[in-house]
């Protein structure tokens, strides 16, 4: 089985990060019930002797011994890190696996994308390299990242330039959280833009979160718990929930943070664990990824609110995937059903089967717009084992034009700002970024949106086919 | 003679090892309905072409089994192995960690020419434990990047297909083709499987394989079971190599409950075989009885596109196989009406018939079909057209030259095909 490294970057995504191998853990522990060190687990984690001297030699069968996250934490804060390795995943990571500073980023996307770039670029090469070192079939990066602030967007995007240029054959995906609205961050529009230049140039694959989008969702299943909806029908180890910290105090974004881990969790399962119809990540890319460019895929998770219905079961089956094209289960602030599909992934877990899977399609497909030349641009997975407490889940990936509002939101107020080169200075005071960076960066984000509308736009017309090769008799 | 299978990718390997699985089974079969002289001459035969004898006693299957991630090979080594009746050779497989991840020019320009040689020792070690080989069955699903998963959803399984297609086109003698839906629709309706699994599906496909490379006399006045089944096929099959594309068709196909209370006769069976085979049916249910050969003296109908529904399939070369009881009763004038076929083969050319006493699975009586004829014509265009259309928007293009395949390759590909159809069409 190939392995995959996480590479989480900043304080958001290293709180993601964490919750992710929290939670992957308590997945394998579920399943993995003798300690054996499998082909599963080696996926994403080392098998360690911690006798063994200095860098800890890896074990490759047999009874676990020390698990080792396959991870870089980085941060240009101390903070959220040490907190780490105060908590209860203390033993998953070593000092090895760090980068940390000590003063941040300022909130700004120069400080850490050309600044700190420039300073740690050999440590993060070096730590990447041991990493990768450890793998016998490296096949993934996962990058965890927000897109507002400084470390996250500036730094995240720096180690993904480093990646391609390392790594050019190993597959490059990207969890991106798009700040609010009312972000606080008053420079968010800047680095997000900035960034996204980065992204669409340099990323294989791209999931975009919406900040919003996550508080929607906690305050609604928030809402629901308070008016006796779901009552004590809540499950302890919900997909929201299961934080598993109840004990300790939890902090305000742990709910929305466990949201993107469990996104992470069903996008990884198949990778996690064995299984015959499994979908292999690189077919992830392949399949959803029409235009180089256009690899943001809108993702959406189910079950997410009624998490203890008791239903028939098939009608249940048939609601979750009824709920994954429903507008208020995206993880943007968009409606994928009235926009365009260019292809959609179904990754489902759990006793599911094919034909589950073949009937909800035919039952969903006559509501959904799919481009001309994708009619049938669906792909599927199946992973037999279902998240800890749950019997099924399902992971939708939707190349879908309803992404660009994200895009023109942004824009709009990077726009609002870049207009009155308010806060400009505090950027170009940064050796290595020049005014033409900001231009540049609007220019790659104006043209990627000019993309999504030329394939709205042809949409609306006439369906013409290409006429075919002719063939002298 | 024998023959080795070279079970690639997922589909292929689970294919594969149904029908070694088949092939044993029927094998060791006490339902053969016929003589022990005639059972032991079919059994001599049969493991012969299969398998080779090992020093445990239990018989090795003449495969070599590629796939470019372990997880398939794994299990197909220890599914065969826990059967007990057979086992793959131990040291046959090549198998390595990551998958081509659904992209044909992945497998093809990259796997393909780093693990050549690995792979053709393989080869080379199974042939040298023939006596006498016959040829090479080779099992790959279109849609995949090493050959995907049946079943299973792959977007870019049009432009795979079309790029397997157009290769396979050039560098083989046949191509037996299975249509995915086709089988499904068989598990579906004749086998009465309300939840189809992958097994199913693969167990229909090991079926009908079976049923044509299994040992059969090839003529009437033959006294001992054919060589060269490939070879044989060959000759019967593919009188040009412009046109190579053989359907199957297999009669009677149902659930072993309903086989209890079932009782077949020749003409019947052939009856319906024929008529699958002009209306162009895939299976026995749901023919269209109103399709006639044309009658002659009678202005040939118009070409016709290719995408009509209902409409006369004509044959280029069919041979037909029946296995069971009674078998030398059997009718098989309506299959030698020079209607059927093409006006520059006779009828006496173009028709092929194997026969055995012996029978075949769980069936007293079973009738298979390979036809070449414009029966593939419907799907072969309509996979062409769907990969036509996204390949003019260059959807996907690029995840190919990535690897090397350019958009040249590509169209060298469409218009091999697009002959393919042409000619199909014109017969």
């Amino acid at each position: 089985m190939a392995q995959s490294v996480v590479v989480q970057v900043g304080q958001c995504g290293n709180q993601i990060g964490c919750r992710f191998w929290d939670l992957a853990l308590r997945e394998h522990a579920a399943v993995n019930k003798k300690g054996i060190y499998d082909e599963a687990l080696c996926s994403f984690f080392r098998n360690v002797d911690p006798r063994s001297g200095d860098d800890g030699a890896d074990i490759s069968k047999g009874k676990i011994c020390s698990l080792k996250a396959r991870a870089l934490l980085i941060d240009m804060e101390e903070g959220v890190v040490n907190e780490i390795l105060q908590g209860p995943l203390r033993d998953v990571f070593d000092s090895k696996q760090l980068i940390t500073d000590v003063s941040g980023s300022g909130n700004n996307w120069a400080v850490g994308h050309k600044m700190y770039g420039c300073q740690y670029r050999e440590r993060i090469v070096e730590k990447l390299r041991k990493t990768a070192e450890h793998c016998d079939c490296l096949q993934c990066f996962f990058v965890i990242h927000s897109m507002g602030g400084g470390t996250g967007s500036g730094l995240g995007t720096f180690v993904l330039n480093v990646l391609e240029e390392e790594f050019p054959e190993v597959y490059r995906f990207v969890t991106s959280i798009y700040p609010s609205r009312e972000d606080d961050v008053i420079t968010s529009p800047y680095n997000s833009v900035l960034a996204m230049k980065e992204l669409s140039e340099h990323a294989d694959c791209v999931l975009p979160i919406e900040n919003e989008s996550l508080f929607d969702i906690v305050s609604k299943i928030n809402q629901m718990t308070k008016c006796g909806k779901l009552g004590s029908s809540v499950k302890q180890a919900s997909l929201v929930t299961s934080s598993g910290m109840k004990t300790t105090k939890e902090k305000p974004f742990d709910a929305m943070n466990n949201i993107v881990a469990n996104l992470l969790l069903n996008l990884t399962s198949s990778a996690r664990f064995e299984g015959s119809l499994n979908m292999d990540l690189n077919e992830i890319t392949m399949n959803l990824v029409p235009f180089p460019r256009l690899h943001y895929l809108v993702s959406s998770l189910t079950p997410l609110y009624t998490l203890a219905d008791v239903h028939v079961p098939s009608r249940k089956l048939d609601q979750m995937f009824s709920d994954a094209f429903s507008k208020d289960h995206q993880l943007i602030r968009a409606d994928p059903k009235h926009c365009l599909y260019l292809a959609c992934a179904l990754l489902v877990r759990g006793n599911v089967h094919v034909s589950d899977l073949r009937r909800n399609i035919e039952r969903l497909k006559p509501a959904l717009n799919f481009v001309s030349w994708n009619q049938e641009g669906w792909k599927t997975g199946l992973c037999s084992v279902p998240p800890v407490g749950h019997s099924h889940s399902l992971l939708a990936l939707a190349n879908n034009t309803c992404v660009k509002s994200t895009f023109l939101e942004l824009k709009e107020r990077f726009m609002k700002l870049y207009k009155k080169k308010a806060h400009l200075h505090h950027y170009l005071h940064t050796d290595g970024m020049e005014q033409s960076c900001f231009s540049e960066a609007l220019s790659s984000l104006s043209d990627l949106i000019d993309d999504y509308n030329q394939l709205d736009v042809m949409s609306c017309g006439p369906a013409v086919d290409p006429p075919r090769l002719k063939i002298a008799m | 003679m024998s023959i080795i299978t070279i079970q690639l990718g997922q589909c292929g390997n689970q294919v594969g090892r149904e029908v070694f699985q088949a092939i044993a089974t029927d094998l060791h079969s006490t339902h053969g309905l016929c003589s022990k002289k005639e059972n032991d001459a079919y059994q001599a035969a049969s493991k012969e072409r299969f398998f080779s004898e090992e020093k445990t006693g239990v018989p090795a299957a003449r495969a070599v089994l590629v796939d470019m991630e372990p997880k398939v090979i794994g299990q197909t080594l220890s599914v065969a192995l826990r059967s007990g009746s057979w086992k793959y050779d131990h040291q046959s497989h090549f198998c390595q960690k990551q998958g081509s991840g659904n992209n044909w020019a992945n497998g093809y320009c990259i796997h393909g020419p780093k693990h050549k040689e690995a792979i053709m020792n393989l080869v080379q070690k199974e042939a040298e434990k023939c006596d006498r080989l016959s040829g090479f069955l080779t099992l790959l699903s279109m849609a995949g990047g090493t050959g995907s998963g049946l079943g299973a959803f792959v977007i870019v399984q049009n432009y795979n297909s079309v790029l397997t297609l157009s290769h396979l086109y050039q560098t083989s003698d046949a191509l037996l083709v299975h249509e995915n839906d086709a089988i499904h629709k068989i598990c579906a309706q004749l086998m009465n499987i309300k939840q189809i699994s992958f097994q199913d599906v693969n167990q229909v496909i090991a079926h009908q394989l079976g049923s044509i490379f299994q040992p059969a006399y090839s003529s009437d006045s033959a006294v001992q079971y054919s060589r060269s089944p490939l070879g044989d096929l060959m000759e019967a099959l593919v009188p040009h190599p412009e046109f190579k594309m053989l359907g199957l068709r297999n009669i009677p196909q149902m659930s072993e409950n309903s086989l209890a209370f079932s009782t077949f006769a020749w003409p019947g069976l052939l009856k319906h075989l024929r008529q699958m085979l002009i209306a162009n049916a895939k299976m026995e249910e749901g023919i269209d009885w109103q399709v006639r050969p044309p009658l002659p003296g009678l202005p040939l109908p118009q070409k016709q596109s290719p995408n009509r529904t209902a409409h006369f399939n004509t044959s280029i070369a069919n041979l037909i196989t029946l296995r069971g009881k009674d078998v030398q009763t059997a009718d098989l004038g309506g299959f030698r009406d020079p209607a059927l076929y093409t006006s520059w083969l006779s009828a006496q050319e173009a028709l092929a018939i194997w026969k055995t006493p012996r029978a075949f699975n769980k069936y007293e009586k079973s009738a298979s079909l390979v036809s070449n004829s414009q029966c593939l014509l419907k799907p072969i265009d309509a996979v062409v057209s769907k990969a036509w259309k996204m390949f003019a928007s260059k959807a996907y293009v690029h995840q190919y030259t990535k690897f090397g395949i350019e958009e040249e390759d590509f169209l060298d590909c469409f218009s091999t095909l697009e002959q393919v159809i042409a000619s199909y069409s014109s017969l």
